[in-house]
């Protein structure tokens, strides 16, 4: 079973490879606007040499490092005090859910006449995207707390903030582990966005610089390197908490 | 019917008048149910001497659940008191634990650590602790699972878990909501037989819930019968019955037949002609 889904894996890949070969060859655009594959590793490679994609992708890793704890120290904290207290919720919360529908990279403009051209005006964008699905996966989490295990807790002799460290919260860890990577895709994209508007090197910028280029080849490169730093993260860091939540709590296949 | 006791028998064994360990005094519930209220308790009485196995009988919806809830602290009565120990209860109380039919185990924690919880809330070292619960876990047969995660275990073993970590902290009082409503026949008889054991040897005071007559007799020193809802006592039963009981016994299929007779004609009563 196992070999077959590596067999059709890499029967797709193959086939997708030598569509874009051949779309590329023998397709209406010109070469240099839709490169083959081989053009595009070529950049790649060129790029990583050079050491100009390796410097990019880790500014950008940094940015949303920085700015994604941020929003993870802040939403969880809201999230918090938004699960237990209605009168927040009411008010505050209908903000951040406002807030939500805002598309974060529209905070850009803002940020740049507050912060003016520095790292603070993307590390902003980006924080304050992350920073509401956080915080609304946290305060579900929170409410959703199955009021079985606080009863059981009480009845348990638990109170005050033990019923906080010891039920609420880790009852609420699926919601919350759900609501971290949704806030983190939300900050991906948010970065990217934000980058290929702001001048500064990033990720985003090597589009934009790609593009500025004329060329093509390279503009895919870099997005072939945000897709690999994408599911790196996805794989490496939220796959495996998943995992480890659903083998401990018998979660069904999300 | 021979067996059914006034108030003054239902004195502690030896007839001591000692203060008994529950006293439910004109207790009624109501619950807001718009566009009304619903009654799920007329007003009862109820006295339990400490160290007593009593079992409550009643239809489904009769709010034999709802008296449990009432005597944790978990809800609070509309009308009368209750008494714990001669206190008054006003809310949740280490002294008196409720077990529910679904275990209702913390996911997050393994066996032990759900074993361990109420301890770890009195602020008892981790040693001390874990000395309790494997104390505990080994007397229901948990012996070997201290590690597992809790989803993985079956119905009966999760209701072990969750009577350990209920007689863990020592309660001088358990409240069991259909404990074994879920389990089959065989895990049932088996916890039976634990529970019967672990009382013998704790005296605790139990009262539990269950609409299984069979089981109720099986278990307790006295078993009362509820009416429909809202639910009152329409009978009470010692059963003198020798223990360890098992439940083909022919003597307990007997009583088992008059309780359930006094059952079906508190049902009747309330239901009154189809």
């Amino acid at each position: 079973m196992r070999l077959r889904a590596v067999a059709a894996y890499t029967i797709f890949y193959a086939g997708v490879l030598g569509l874009w070969e051949t779309v590329a060859r023998s397709g209406p655009w010109p070469a240099h606007l839709f490169p083959g594959p081989l053009e595009v590793l070529a950049a790649l490679v060129d790029g990583l040499r050079g050491g100009l994609f390796v410097r990019g992708a880790l500014v950008s890793l940094y940015r949303i490092a920085f700015a994604f704890g941020v929003s993870v120290i802040l939403g969880v904290g809201l999230g918090l005090l938004l699960g237990r207290v209605r009168l927040l919720d009411d008010t505050l919360g209908s903000l951040v859910r406002g807030l939500q529908v805002l598309p974060s990279v529209c905070w850009l403009p803002l940020a740049l006449l507050w912060f003016g051209l520095d790292e603070r005006a993307v590390i902003f964008v980006v924080a304050i995207g992350a920073l509401s699905q956080i915080t609304l996966g946290v305060k579900a989490g929170v409410q959703d707390t199955p009021p079985d295990y606080l009863r059981v807790a009480r009845n348990l002799g638990g109170s005050g903030l033990a019923l906080y460290t010891q039920v609420i919260f880790p009852a609420a860890k699926p919601a919350v582990l759900a609501g971290l990577k949704q806030g983190w895709v939300v900050a991906w994209r948010s970065l990217m966005a934000a980058e290929l508007l702001f001048h500064a090197l990033g990720l985003g910028s090597l589009l934009q610089a790609g593009r500025d280029l004329n060329d093509a080849a390279r503009v895919m490169a870099v997005m072939l390197v945000i897709i690999a730093l994408g599911v790196a993260v996805e794989r490496l860091v939220f796959a495996p908490a998943e995992r480890r939540l659903r083998e401990r709590w018998g979660l069904a296949d999300a | 019917m021979a067996e059914q006791a006034t108030w003054s028998d239902a004195e502690p064994r030896g007839g001591v008048a000692v203060q008994p360990a529950l006293a439910l005094h004109r207790v009624a519930k109501k619950f807001q149910a718009p566009p009304g209220t619903v009654d799920a308790l007329a007003p009862l009485d109820l006295a339990v001497a400490a160290g007593e196995f009593v079992c409550l009988v009643g239809p489904s919806d009769c709010g034999k659940s709802t008296l449990l809830s009432l005597i944790a602290g978990l809800d609070s009565p509309t009308h009368g008191t209750i008494r714990a120990d001669g206190r008054r209860v006003s809310g949740p109380g280490t002294d008196r634990v409720l077990l529910s039919q679904d275990a209702a185990l913390f996911p997050w924690l393994d066996v032990q650590r759900n074993v361990e919880f109420g301890l770890r809330q009195q602020g008892m070292s981790a040693l001390d602790r874990a000395k309790v619960a494997r104390h505990w876990m080994g007397r229901v047969s948990l012996a070997g699972l201290e590690r597992n995660s809790v989803h993985r275990l079956s119905a009966g073993i999760r209701q072990r878990v969750a009577l350990a970590r209920a007689l863990a902290i020592d309660p001088a009082v358990l409240l069991m909501d259909e404990p074994f409503g879920a389990l089959d026949a065989m895990t049932r008889d088996r916890l039976h037989a634990e529970l019967q054991a672990i009382w013998a040897a704790t005296r605790k005071t139990i009262v539990l819930v269950t609409h299984n007559t069979r089981e109720a007799v099986a278990l307790g020193d006295r078993v009362l019968v509820l009416s429909p809802r809202p639910g009152r006592v329409v009978a009470e039963f010692r059963i003198d019955l020798p223990r360890p009981r098992t439940l083909e016994d022919t003597a307990l299929v007997e009583r088992t037949r008059v309780v359930l007779r006094a059952l079906r004609s508190g049902a009747q009563e309330e239901v009154g002609t189809p």
